[in-house]
């Protein structure tokens, strides 16, 4: 029982063969745009590489990078099949390859449908590797004399400025380290021997943030020290002071950032799965119908295009057959010299039957 | 006296023809660009409007987007000039329009060139416009309650921070102003009074800058208030200290941006100016040529192509006498009617 057949008389091959190098042309420019994509999102990801503590997610780019190269040379090829295909002489030369064009044309649908469920399934670990980054980024603020930290303050300051962020969940995280160095403390000063007595770790904490953290938008001038004292500024309270420093944490802006970059890559990624699949069955159809034409000897006369020969469950056990007799191939050629196999086992009979050089 | 004689054979004419009409689409397209440039740098000069004074600056994308408009017309116009130039039929109904053509593509040209002149002459117009832009910025810094003013201090910070850059000339010029609003100042605090008393004018002056001077480049964390005692702060040093505020001027910083910005614009439309002054003389020399030609059966003669009839003096008087005669004639007869009450 053949799969989805139609009938396609010589215009209609010549139509789908036109329509077929269109379409195919077209997805090459949409898998070059698929590849610049993935660069861009490749190259965003790397600029903050210094707050990420892992770089898992960067497997979202790669593959859209791999795809985009792989879908330019697979449709260059379809656009090719398609110039040679109402030609009789030089059609034959593709019908080897277009078994393997088709499994890697079905290959590069599965994973650019696994893309988009990357893109939405990786937000977790994006934001794992972000709050660690920050962190370590937060604790090393001050180390600024230390090799290979040394950047790290520059690094914080221009990303809370950019993103317009303070702290990782919020400006309430600076209280907990020591940003300011110890390079630059009075230890002489009480102030500075108080605070280092009034924690375990002798750590000069204070209720203060970095200058980075203040918000413009302010209508006073940024206040960053003595955040929690109400008295030690005119006409402030802490808890209901909102323009005055970032309230957004660093870890969800660069989130939201991400994600909103990731997802608006989306509908461009299931246009080309759309475009890809199309292609697919416009080549399937015109290469069944090509080859119709030629077993016929009619070049102008009808023939039927179709999907699969046989119903889909046959296809299916067709394939597996044809699989298990390449395994049993490739299996059988290593172990020959000693294998128990029936081949194996014949030669050996006949080894004995004819007379031995030796004997 | 003819100026810059040239012989033409046909197939130098053909060629120059089909040249000139590709050179024109050329010309057509760096049109475009020009427009499109003069655009960007009104854009810039739009969005950074609040810290200038005045718009004098504001002439130079003004004349670059006429002259990219123009420019287009220009040579839409010579292409089909060149379409129809080589043939005998459809050449004539061209001649007429040929001379106001010619004056206003020079006119034009000209002013492509006056364009590309004034921007690297305008760059004292516009450091005055922004010396005067930004002191006042800095002035209504802390007016973030009175209507019309209430973004200076957002813009101011959003600038500097941008720009990395601290004051009109440096970092100083907080010291001279009051940038902290009354509002949020202690009256009955024993500093506050001090520093009101210290001033003519009862201003809260303080030798401190905004968060937005602030440098991250800096290994220490940044010092904004009582920046010139030393003993305020630990290991630190007033004279010697660098990195911790932005040491160059705003000013200065958005004086080099836009010069910048407009350098290379001018650049690009010198050669914009050079590609269009060919597209005119080479168009001036197929007319000429094409004009030798046209009254004879056989269009495959050499004829002789130039750019003036007559010499450079006359063909200028030739255009300034009809204004000349028009004056005079004017004058003339203001002369008789003011004559006239004089006669009994």
């Amino acid at each position: 029982m053949v799969l989805l057949k139609i009938k396609f008389t010589q215009q209609r091959r010549v139509h789908l063969a036109q329509g077929l190098w269109l379409l195919s042309w077209t997805a090459v420019i949409w898998g070059a745009i698929i590849f610049c994509l993935g660069v861009y999102l490749k190259m965003e990801l790397l600029r903050r590489d210094e707050v990420m503590d892992n770089t898992e997610i960067h497997v979202v780019p790669n593959i859209l990078m791999i795809v985009g190269l792989a879908s330019i040379g697979t449709n260059w090829v379809a656009s090719c099949v398609c110039q040679d295909s109402l030609d009789a002489t030089r059609f034959p030369r593709w019908k080897v390859l277009l078994l393997g064009w088709f499994a890697v044309a079905a290959v590069l649908c599965c994973l650019l449908i696994s893309v988009v469920a990357l893109s939405f399934a990786v937000q977790g670990r994006l934001e794992e590797s972000l709050k660690v980054g920050l962190r370590n980024g937060i604790r090393f603020y001050k180390d600024t004399d230390v090799p290979g930290r040394c950047y790290q303050k520059e690094t914080i300051d221009r990303l809370q400025m950019e993103f317009r962020c303070c702290g990782n969940n919020n400006f309430k995280d600076w209280f907990e380290v020591q940003w300011v160095s110890s390079r630059y403390l009075n230890f002489t000063s009480k102030d500075v021997k108080d605070r280092i007595r009034s924690n375990v770790d002798g750590r000069y904490l204070l209720d203060g943030v970095p200058f980075s953290c203040c918000n413009p938008s302010s209508p006073r001038p940024c206040l960053r020290y003595t955040l929690t004292d109400n008295n030690a500024h005119f006409n402030y309270e802490y808890q209901s002071e909102e323009l005055n420093l970032y309230s957004r944490g660093c870890r969800q802006a660069l989130t939201d950032y991400y994600m909103e970059l990731m997802n608006s890559t989306g509908p461009v990624v299931l246009s080309v799965i759309l475009i890809q699949m199309s292609v697919l069955l416009g080549m399937r159809y015109l290469q069944t119908a090509v080859e119709g034409i030629m077993a016929l000897e009619d070049p102008e006369g009808e023939s039927d295009g179709f999907l699969l020969e046989k119903g889909v469950k046959e296809t299916m056990e067709d394939l597996k057959v044809k699989a298990l007799i390449l395994l049993q191939f490739w299996l059988v050629d290593p172990i020959a010299p000693e294998g128990s196999s029936e081949d194996a086992d014949l030669e050996k009979a006949e080894k004995e039957a004819s007379p031995t050089p030796a004997s | 006296m003819v100026v810059m004689k040239m012989k033409f054979p046909f197939q130098k004419r053909v060629k120059l023809a089909q040249g000139l009409w590709l050179l024109s689409w050329c010309a057509t397209v760096a049109g475009a660009i020009t427009f499109t440039l003069g655009c960007i740098l009104k854009t810039e000069l739009r969005r950074r409007a609040e810290v200038m004074d005045n718009s004098d600056v504001h002439v130079v994308p003004n004349t670059l987007m006429i002259v990219g408009l123009a420019s287009l017309g220009i040579n839409i116009f010579a292409s089909k000039i060149c379409q129809d130039a080589l043939d005998a039929e459809r050449f004539p109904r061209w001649k007429n329009m040929l001379k106001p053509y010619f004056a206003v593509s020079c006119f034009f040209t000209v002013l492509m060139l006056l364009a590309v002149i004034m921007s690297y002459a305008m760059k004292g117009s516009l450091e005055s416009s922004l010396k005067v832009g930004l002191k006042n910025g800095i002035r209504f810094y802390k007016d973030t309650d009175t209507p019309g003013r209430c973004f200076q201090k957002q813009n101011i910070d959003r600038l500097q921070m941008e720009f990395q850059c601290c004051g009109n000339n440096d970092f100083r010029d907080w010291f001279e102003v009051q940038w902290i609003s009354n509002r949020y100042l202690d009256f009955s605090s024993k500093e506050v009074k001090d520093r009101i008393k210290s001033n003519v004018d009862g201003r809260y002056l303080l030798d401190g800058v905004p968060f937005s001077c602030c440098n991250p480049s800096s290994p220490r964390p940044c010092i904004q208030y009582q920046l010139t005692n030393n003993s305020a702060h630990f290991n630190y040093e007033y004279q010697t200290e660098e990195l911790n505020l932005y040491l160059r001027g705003c000013r200065e910083a958005l004086v080099s941006y836009f010069m910048g910005l407009m350098n290379t614009i001018g650049a690009g439309v010198l050669s914009v100016f050079l590609l269009q002054g060919s597209v005119l003389v080479s168009l001036r020399f197929l007319q000429t040529a094409m004009e030798a030609v046209a009254g004879n059966e056989n269009t495959e003669i050499e004829t002789e192509g130039y750019l003036l009839e007559k010499s450079v003096k006359d063909t200028v008087m030739e255009f300034i006498e009809p204004v000349m005669q028009f004056f005079l004639f004017k004058n003339q007869v203001g002369e008789g009617s003011s004559e006239a009450p004089a006669d009994p």
